[in-house]
């Protein structure tokens, strides 16, 4: 034990004595744990919000039957439903203000309510008497209590002066929601008897028709016609989950340098310490200790620098999100257990990782052998030479893979090999290109430039990697998000060509706002749509009928088609198919696809296949006419409406006057499109901070290792400056050098950078959500990009440089002569 | 302990199970908690006299309480299958009746159909006081959701008959129709059915007499069916001991036209609680003597992660009988919120039938 100690104290010398290299070795495991965890954080973050959010609406999961003509429904409807074998469970939901604080006031019946609609009814046997029996309970979020500075069991009273029952925290509820029992919300929101909409579980019975049960009174709802929150924001977060784990590799890159010099540079230390008598044993037991200890302490700084990451980046994460899904994401940011423990094992095993080859290495250390520093550097040629066999292998797994798998992971082992393929052939490439430099030249010193360079390359080539991989990924990633934000802006004007949008709460109504709408000058079209749900292949396919009308024809966004598809799209006989629901199913333009309706099956031609980004459904498009036609039984409630430009306004608000229509029913495209935007902005504010912090990380990892590499190198360079080179020319030399090499790294990022753009938008995106953006090249972005990795060189480089150029000749002397 | 989760109409009657809304740790938590109290609620005592149609009807002064039928059939081509229709009432609070969505009580319903080589069942929560689940006494009407039990014109009181009955769920339903000529028939001692030797009991009557006739569809397919049907009503406010760990229950209908109720509660410590009636072909119940009666598991079945005796000999001296009884299908399993094994029964010895067995709390 005391043995032990002794050991590792001899061994942590050496970072006494290199306070420099810790500090690299510092640097790399804070920034790989703490912009993984940073993302980690934001994800978990994000999806403990969905999860709440699926909880309350229970409404994009489930089914739902919503009132035809008003907001609320006679309770007599449930019962009958029930007692016709509909599945159904009553919610009823209005909006109360306590101390001013508006909230959403949610009555649900926990004995009916459908087990996929969310949690709140997984009330245990105990905590199920106490919700149904007086006087019941408020549930409600843990920020909620705080906000209402209340305290659990606290009965509050809304500004009503309608009183609730005792609040208790329900950890998985969204924010400013209240769940109570249903009899308490009908008598808190004065609706008795009344009920805003049922829930409808999942059956495979078969049952009696709405129709026949509850008239015309109740409308259905198809579970997930809103949004599927996880599904959306899916590429969201894999975006996200791609910059962490990139910045983790990038990390553990400079760990792997750090650690590998710090090995090199023991290996005397090592040996006098088995030739003292200390075991093999003892020495790996105590390295590895060593190292833990290291990692633990990087990690934690690590995770803690994570966290305000995290922390500053969540107001925007959570406002993109909020904006392009509809996805509250508490502000607050709640931190698990289980985010601390990964986060230190990552670390941990990181560093193991890392260092796996450098304790290999000792632990076949022979005692006698005279230690070698450096020795790794003298053999690397030979390493050159198996790298570049191991990159040209990688490269063609990637190949393979690329053409025989079809899945997520084949997509994403592809982008893999690629990165890392790419990475290990990088140094063979500049040693190449080198070559070149040097046989091209003549005079002495450019000569010695190149033979200089290349003697250096080994040592950098690692950051030079992580320097590779971060462009090529910044490359990649800018890429598909700027492809994706050109290409949503054109098929967010295609797909909401109108410029109102009207949903009706009745047929009959939707006639009235149609005869009111044509006496209107202003209006110069109204397109009817329908919109229904079926099944092809066992999934649900949405059906959209379009009217056959300029604004449609000019502006959907089709991806393929036929000559004439309009045209045979208006005769009924054709269908347009989205690009998922095409890929699935596996067909092309001039195929024909089957459709199953209530009036009997269907035989359409695909006309064409048009983009419908983010939709986890599949959906077709065929003539309303046919449509209705088709399903004569659903209610043609759906308007859109062209409006001469400037008059938007003023139409909007006559017709909420009218027809009392919320904004559920009655939507303005451009103002829901302006806020798009605005929030995809927002989206690329956090793609581009995570960018730059990629690139951050890459720039440490060039400049720790030019700072180890700085103090080896004097003596190559002393005997230059013995000959009569200037420090001044010699510090310019070095410049140049580097400037040189990291430029074509830069230059190689660039080719490899769009290939992670292509594996990123053909592969990966395709094999995910079943869509393929257009792929984009931006010159600019690239052009960007190089100037900024030439920067992160730069300063790099300077303290180095600025170190020769003001190294005492003395010690040029002591070192010239000391080595020679 | 651990068999509190897998407790069945018996082990409802204590109202720990709560329809199995809980986790394991709050029924145990439960187990010790309200398999003790009954407070608030009526008491089941001896003497009490019985008044029908009055008594078809719920007793919401009591804790809990169950409608329960059981058929045996037989299809057209003579294949054996079984089906079970059930409705069960627990008070979650004692004191009146509130009105609408205050009332204090749950609903529970159970429906099973199992031939040779199925069995499947369903299973539906209602509240009281909504019209959602509910029984009338007369006329007899009791319901949850769509499916329903209902007195027909002219039903005898005392017969419970005629009646119809149906339920459906996602892979079956059925229709039946219900005739007897014979009265319904006091459990225990006239009607008092005791469960322990401390005293815990409830109030039992049944009607084993009904001949079944209608149709059982199972995925999809249809048969027309025909057999005898038992039907079960019991409520009480704390049945069962809190030592009591399940119950092992037949109800067999013997060739000779004779009935046989017959039950053991087991314990956690000790011999089983064992009772039951003998019911003779004119219709005069006799409770039995528990040391003349013997009943030993023969076979085991392990279905749903549980080792259960699916076979069994059935000895009971007085009545000169030995019988050994197999399962129509082993695999009778009610995987509901609160499950149980429940399934139809032959018999062979010396004497021969079918019925029905429900094994719960393994």
């Amino acid at each position: 034990m005391k043995q032990g100690y002794w050991i590792l104290a001899v061994l942590l010398s050496h970072w006494r004595r290199h306070p420099l290299q810790l500090m690299t070795l510092m640097v790399g495991l804070i920034s790989a744990t703490a912009l993984w965890s940073g993302v980690e954080a934001l994800n978990q973050q994000a999806r403990a919000s969905y999860d709440r959010a699926a909880a309350v609406f229970g409404g994009s999961r489930t089914a739902m039957l919503v009132g035809q003509r008003s907001s609320s429904f006679s309770q007599q409807l449930f019962v009958d439903l029930r007692r016709a074998g509909w599945r159904v469970s009553p919610v009823v939901e209005g909006r109360v203000r306590v101390q001013g604080r508006p909230l959403r006031l949610l009555g649900i019946e926990p004995v009916t309510f459908p087990a996929q609609a969310g949690s709140i009814p997984a009330v245990g046997a105990p905590d199920l008497k106490s919700f149904i029996t007086p006087p019941g309970e408020a549930l409600v979020a843990p920020e909620t209590l705080t906000a209402l500075a209340g305290t659990e069991g606290a009965a509050l009273r809304t500004d009503d002066g309608e009183s609730l029952p005792p609040l208790k925290v329900h950890a998985r509820l969204a924010p400013d929601v209240v769940v109570v029992d249903i009899g308490l919300a009908q008598s808190i929101l004065h609706l008795q008897g009344r009920l805003s909409r049922l829930l409808v579980g999942n059956t495979r019975s078969r049952l009696p028709p709405l129709e026949t049960v509850a008239g015309d009174m109740l409308r259905y709802v198809e579970a997930d016609a809103g949004t599927d929150l996880e599904h959306l924001t899916d590429s969201f977060h894999l975006n996200l989950s791609a910059f962490g784990l990139l910045s983790f590799l990038v990390g553990l890159f400079i760990v792997y340098s750090a650690i590998g010099l710090a090995f090199e540079q023991r290996m005397p230390m090592f040996r006098t310490l088995r030739a003292c008598g200390v075991s093999s044993r003892q020495l790996n037991g105590v390295l590895l200790i060593e190292l833990l200890v290291l990692a633990i302490a990087g990690g934690l700084i690590g995770l803690a620098c994570g966290y305000l990451i995290a922390a500053g980046l969540l107001p925007d994460v959570a406002a993109s999100l909020q904006g392009l899904y509809g996805a509250q994401v508490s502000g607050a940011l709640a931190l698990r257990p289980e985010w601390w423990g990964a986060g230190l094992a990552m670390s941990a095993i990181g560093t193991l990782a890392a260092s796996a080859t450098s304790l290999l290495k000792v632990i076949r250390l022979p005692v006698l052998a005279a230690a070698q520093p450096y020795a790794w550097r003298q053999s690397q040629r030979r390493w050159l030479g198996w790298q570049g066999v191991t990159a040209a292998a990688m490269l063609l797994a990637a190949i393979i893979v690329l053409t025989l798998g079809d899945s997520l992971i084949s997509g994403f082992a592809v982008l893999a090999l690629l990165l890392l393929g790419a990475a290990l052939a990088l140094p063979v490439l500049l040693a190449l290109v080198l070559r070149i430099g040097e046989r091209s030249s003549r005079r002495p010193l450019v000569v010695w430039f190149w033979a200089d360079s290349r003697q250096q390359l080994p040592a950098l080539s690692l950051a030079l990697m992580a320097l590779l991989l971060a462009l090529a990924v910044n490359v990649g990633v800018g890429t598909m998000v700027e492809s994706f934000s050109k290409t949503f802006t054109a098929w967010l004007d295609g797909r909401l060509a109108a410029d109102v949008y009207v949903n009706a709460m009745s047929e009959a109504e939707a006639r009235d706002i149609e005869a009111s709408l044509r006496a209107r000058q202003e209006v110069t079209a109204i397109l009817p749509s329908g919109r229904a749900e079926i099944e092809i292949g066992g999934r649900p396919v949405e059906i959209l009928g379009l009217a056959d009308h300029a604004t449609y024809r000019d502006r959907w966004p089709l991806l393929e088609s036929r000559p004439n598809a309009w045209g045979d799209l208006k005769s009924g006989e054709a269908a347009f198919v989205s690009e998922q629901l095409a890929r699935r199913l596996k067909r092309r333009p001039g195929d024909r696809l089957d459709v199953g309706t209530p009036t009997g099956d269907w035989s359409l031609r695909i006309a064409a296949i048009y983009a419908d980004y983010g939709n986890p459904k599949g959906q077709i498009a065929v003539n309303i006419d046919a449509f209705t036609t088709r399903f004569p039984d659903l209610p043609r409630t759906r308007l859109g409406l062209r409006v001469s430009p400037g008059k938007i306004a003023p139409l909007i608000d006559d017709m909420r006057k009218a027809f009392h229509l919320d904004e559920s029913r009655l939507s303005n495209q451009s103002t829901l499109k302006m806020e798009s935007k605005v929030i995809f902005n927002r989206t690329f504010a956090v793609t581009a901070a995570l960018n730059t912090f990629t690139l951050g990380v890459a720039g440490v990892a060039l400049l720790t290792s030019l700072l180890t590499l700085s103090h080896s190198r004097l003596p190559q360079l002393a005997p230059l400056w013995a000959l009569g080179v200037t420090r001044r020319q010699l510090a310019g030399i070095e410049f140049l050098k580097t400037i040189f090499i990291a430029f074509i790294t830069a230059m190689l990022a660039l080719p490899l950078g769009l290939l992670v753009a292509w594996c990123l938008i053909a592969v990966v995106n395709v094999r995910a959500f079943g869509w393929r953006l257009p792929f984009h090249v931006f010159p600019l972005h690239l052009a960007e990009l190089v100037v900024v990795a030439m920067l992160a060189s730069l300063l790099a480089m300077l303290i180095p440089l600025l170190r020769l150029m003001r190294m005492p000749p003395a010690a040029l002397i002591r070192i010239f002569s000391n080595e020679r | 302990m651990s068999a509190s989760p897998k407790i069945s109409r018996r082990a409802f009657a204590t109202g720990l199970a709560f329809f199995g809304f809980g986790r394991s740790a709050s029924l145990a938590q439960n187990f010790a908690g309200l398999g003790g109290d009954a407070s608030g609620f009526a008491s089941v005592m001896p003497g009490k006299s019985f008044e029908f149609p009055r008594d078809h009807g719920p007793h919401p002064d009591y804790r809990v309480e169950w409608w329960y039928l059981t058929a045996n059939l037989r299809d057209s081509t003579g294949n054996a299958l079984g089906v079970q229709w059930t409705l069960f009432r627990q008070a979650i609070q004692p004191g009146p009746q509130r009105e609408g969505w205050a009332n204090q009580h749950v609903w529970m319903g159970h429906a099973a159909v199992t031939r040779a080589d199925t069995h499947r069942y369903g299973e539906t929560f209602a509240r009281g006081g909504v019209g959602q689940s509910g029984v009338d006494a007369h006329p007899f009407h009791a319901w949850i959701d769509s499916w329903q039990m209902r007195g027909l014109d002219r039903m005898s009181a005392m017969n419970v008959a005629p009646l119809e009955v149906n339920a459906s769920h996602e892979e079956f339903s059925y229709a039946l129709r219900l005739e007897a000529d014979k009265a319904l028939v006091l459990q225990g001692e006239a009607g008092y059915s005791v469960k322990s030797e401390r005293g815990q009991a409830s109030y039992y009557y049944s009607q084993p007499h009904f001949t079944a006739a209608g149709i059982v569809t199972i995925d999809g397919r249809s048969a027309n069916v025909t057999g005898q049907a038992w039907m079960d009503r019991e409520w009480s406010s704390q049945p069962l001991a809190p030592d009591q760990t399940g119950w092992d229950w037949f109800s067999l209908h013997l060739e000779t036209g004779e009935k046989l109720m017959l039950y053991r509660l087991r314990r956690t410590r000790g011999e089983p609680y064992l009772t039951g009636n003998w019911i003779g072909s004119d219709g005069q119940s006799v409770a039995l003597s528990p040391k003349t009666a013997e009943m030993i598991p023969t076979a085991t079945t392990d279905v749903a992660g549980r080792r259960l005796p699916t076979g069994w000999r059935i000895i009971i001296q007085d009545r000169g009988m030995t019988i050994d009884t197999v399962p129509l299908n082993p695999e009778s399993w009610m995987g509901t919120r609160v499950s149980y094994w429940e399934g139809p029964v032959s018999f062979t010895g010396t004497h021969r039938g079918v019925g029905y067995l429900e094994m719960t709390g393994y």
